[in-house]
């Protein structure tokens, strides 16, 4: 069903149990973040491992859908659901544009294009008076959820953000599994030769880019939400590179991937916050240990000891 | 379905692998401290390792007074989003009573609204911002060191009064730096000077200031201020040295501390003014302090923030013991209350007070930056120029927004 092999429906349960079991367990807020970097990587994945896109701006319209969603659930009250709704819709209005302009080029050029464009937009941030400049957008209200269930619970928030995290996730396997995803397959293992078989490779590549950063807003603006700010963190390139991190530990090109490596990275940072400066050494070591030992990430080599796609 | 066992069994493992959430139970007369600060960026000296020892110092030299007291401490990158995650963490699940330190502005304010929310109490030691005593002023914290106020009415109004009347900037071109140049600018102008003109820079990313340091010595004006901070600073004073931009203006480092005067050299940092509210070669007080604390951080001396976290700490630690840790858990207002209504008293700071805003009222000392003959030992930097009150070097109470003052 949608497209799921038994080992991934197999995994997919897992993930579901896992989700629903872990704050019983694990601290909430801290598996809140866990799912919107999540969901971030899965969007990020979706342009690197399916259509092989190395975008390498994506904390672009990470950091632009949590501002929207911040911005209009603070200023204009709108319910949670209707921010981080907008935050993704933002987040697609600027994909549209970024897309656009770099799909024109391919590969090293195609990722220097991202850059340079999700760096205008970070200066953007920096100056334009409704960002909050350094502060950030502060004191965002969680909200009443369809204007009646309020967020502040966080148990209440965990559910909301995990039904999210789910959906994007389904939508982003449901991407990849369909006719549409086996055209951006075609194209990251051959672009002349989808080319030759009469597919408009461009448009297919643009559409590809708006849905990642559609579902990048998306994850924005729950963590806005979430967290209750939204700062120039979420849009600085250091959070581009902490997305390619994440995939690439978690494993490219697979549906879970993303999902394990989140876990990892966020876990990382908030129980080694401890150690001082180690959280940034550690994440070096670990990067190189990844590109250096097993390329194929965790779910990427965990798949291929058990000859399995997942 | 063998694969569904194994798949189960792999993330059983991998989840049992996790640590698990902390559930301390929490012994009613344990007092738990968090240190959040920046432990491996750009105030990794003026914060850092050094404010976790000068709170644990405190905390050694209260003693036993019928509840323990543990410290714990984090990272918060100058991320204010992972700070305010961290405080609401460590006050959810580690039962932290109360957070020190916390430089940044941007992270200072956000772990502030958790703080409030949750009632804990909150000592901000490290953060410029004045807004913590004012707009977002709260019941349960205290602004300990500093502030943009103070650093402008020392630094700017002083030199004024010392000959230094006509002054330009040169600004990191964001919220903090605007802030720092328009309060300096104002209080510059009040004191009878006036502002030949500034330089704002983009933030962040410049290293080459030779451009704006040559505008600055073609307006003419006696007296050259830095609105930035860390690195910055340090870049721009560096190469105001190499254009000898220093032989003909003042230079005056709107927010500087000791630890960075060290990392520049007496060399290149000589003749500098800088503003601070601690100097451990102050009096006898304050040199018992800093040969205690010495020893534990030998390459790193304390400055006013690494003070300050030493003097609130035990300032907070005194009003627990006063209210009894029972009553002290009952929430961050509570023992700031306390905080408020009894003065303070140690090595660090002496004998001060704290306003019903939550500013400690201590007094500023624009100081000037020892040549390399005048030095006579090591960490022997400054000569005092100039001392503020500290009704002078605080916002007027009545300006500054606080709702907690009228009510």
């Amino acid at each position: 069903m949608w497209g799921f092999s038994r080992a991934q429906a197999a995994a997919l349960l897992v993930m579901v149990v896992l989700v629903v079991v872990s704050p019983a367990v694990l601290y909430p807020v801290f598996l809140m973040k866990v799912l919107c970097f999540a969901l971030f990587a899965c969007a990020f994945n979706l342009l690197i491992g399916y259509v092989g896109l190395l975008s390498f701006g994506h904390a672009a319209f990470f950091g632009m859908g949590s501002y929207i969603s911040a911005w209009t659930a603070k200023n204009w009250g709108l319910s949670p659901e209707l921010a981080i709704l907008l935050g993704g819709l933002v987040g697609m209005a600027l994909g549209v544009i970024v897309g656009w302009l770099a799909i024109k080029r391919q590969g090293l050029y195609f990722a220097m294009i991202t850059l340079a464009l999700s760096q205008m937009i970070y200066f953007i941030c920096v100056e334009a008076p409704f960002t909050g400049g350094e502060d950030g957008i502060q004191q965002v209200p969680r909200g009443r959820l369809f204007g009646f269930i309020s967020l502040n619970p966080d148990m209440a928030m965990y559910w909301v953000t995990a039904i999210v995290f789910l959906a994007g996730f389904l939508f982003i396997h449901r991407i990849v599994h369909s006719p549409f995803g086996q055209v951006l397959k075609a194209i990251r293992e051959n672009e002349p030769r989808a080319v030759s078989l009469g597919y408009r490779t461009n448009d297919y590549k643009l559409i590809a880019f708006v849905l990642s950063t559609f579902v990048a807003g998306i994850a924005g603006g729950t963590k806005a939400i979430v967290f209750g700010i939204a700062t120039l963190t979420d849009v600085h390139w250091s959070m581009s590179g902490e997305v390619v991190l994440i995939t690439l530990l978690g494993g490219l090109g697979t549906i879970f991937g993303p999902v394990v490596g989140a876990l990892v990275v966020s876990a990382m940072e908030n129980y080694l916050a401890q150690f001082g400066a180690w959280v940034t050494v550690t994440q070096g070591v670990i990067f190189v240990a990844c590109v250096l030992a097993f390329r194929r990430g965790i779910v990427g080599e965990i798949g291929a000891k058990l000859r399995l796609a997942l | 379905m063998s694969l569904t066992r194994r798949a189960l069994l792999g993330s059983t493992a991998a989840a049992a692998a996790l640590p698990p959430r902390r559930s301390r139970a929490q012994a009613a007369n344990t007092i738990r401290i968090g240190v959040l600060n920046d432990q491996s960026g750009p105030y990794r000296d003026t914060g850092g390792t050094t404010s976790v020892i000068c709170t644990r110092q405190a905390v050694e030299e209260f003693g036993s007074h019928g509840f323990t007291v543990d410290v714990i401490t984090a990272d918060h990158q100058n991320k204010p989003d992972l700070g305010a995650s961290i405080a609401r963490q460590w006050i959810d699940t580690d039962g932290v009573d109360m957070i020190i330190d916390v430089p940044t502005s941007s992270v200072a304010l956000a772990v502030n609204t958790v703080c409030r929310e949750k009632n804990r109490t909150y000592i901000n030691v490290g953060a410029a911002t004045a807004d913590l005593t004012g707009k977002a002023c709260a019941p349960n914290n205290v602004h300990w060191t500093y502030d943009t106020y103070m650093l402008a009415r020392s630094t700017g109004g002083t030199m004024v009064k010392a000959g230094g009347d006509s002054w330009y900037f040169i600004t990191a071109d964001y919220v903090f730096g605007q802030q720092l140049q328009r309060d300096t600018s104002t209080l510059v102008t009040k004191a009878g000077g006036k502002v030949m003109g500034a330089s704002p820079y983009p933030f962040p990313g410049t290293t080459d200031f030779s451009s704006y340091l040559l505008q600055a010595q073609a307006s003419g004006a006696k007296v050259l201020g830095l609105c930035n901070a860390g690195a910055d600073t340090v870049n721009s004073i560096k190469q105001a040295h190499e254009f000898s931009v220093n032989k003909k203006m003042k230079l005056a480092a709107m927010l500087m501390f000791i630890t960075d005067v060290n990392a520049l050299g007496l060399e290149t940092a000589q003749g500098l003014n800088l503003t601070e509210s601690f100097y451990w070669d102050f009096n006898d007080r304050s040199r018992a302090f800093t040969k205690r604390v010495v020893p534990k951080t030998p390459k790193n001396w304390p400055n006013m923030i690494h003070a300050g976290c030493y003097s609130g700490t035990l300032h907070f630690l005194k009003a627990v013991a006063a209210l009894g840790a029972a009553k002290a858990k009952e929430g961050g207002s509570t023992v700031v209350a306390q905080m408020k209504a009894m003065p303070t008293d140690d090595d660090a700071y002496g004998k001060l007070t704290i306003r019903a805003d939550g500013r400690l009222m201590a007094p500023a000392y624009l100081f000037e930056v020892k040549s390399p003959a005048e030095s006579k030992g090591p960490w022997d930097y400054y000569k005092l120029v100039e001392t503020t009150s500290a009704e002078d070097a605080a916002v007027p109470a009545g300006e500054t927004g606080c709702s907690l003052v009228h009510a």
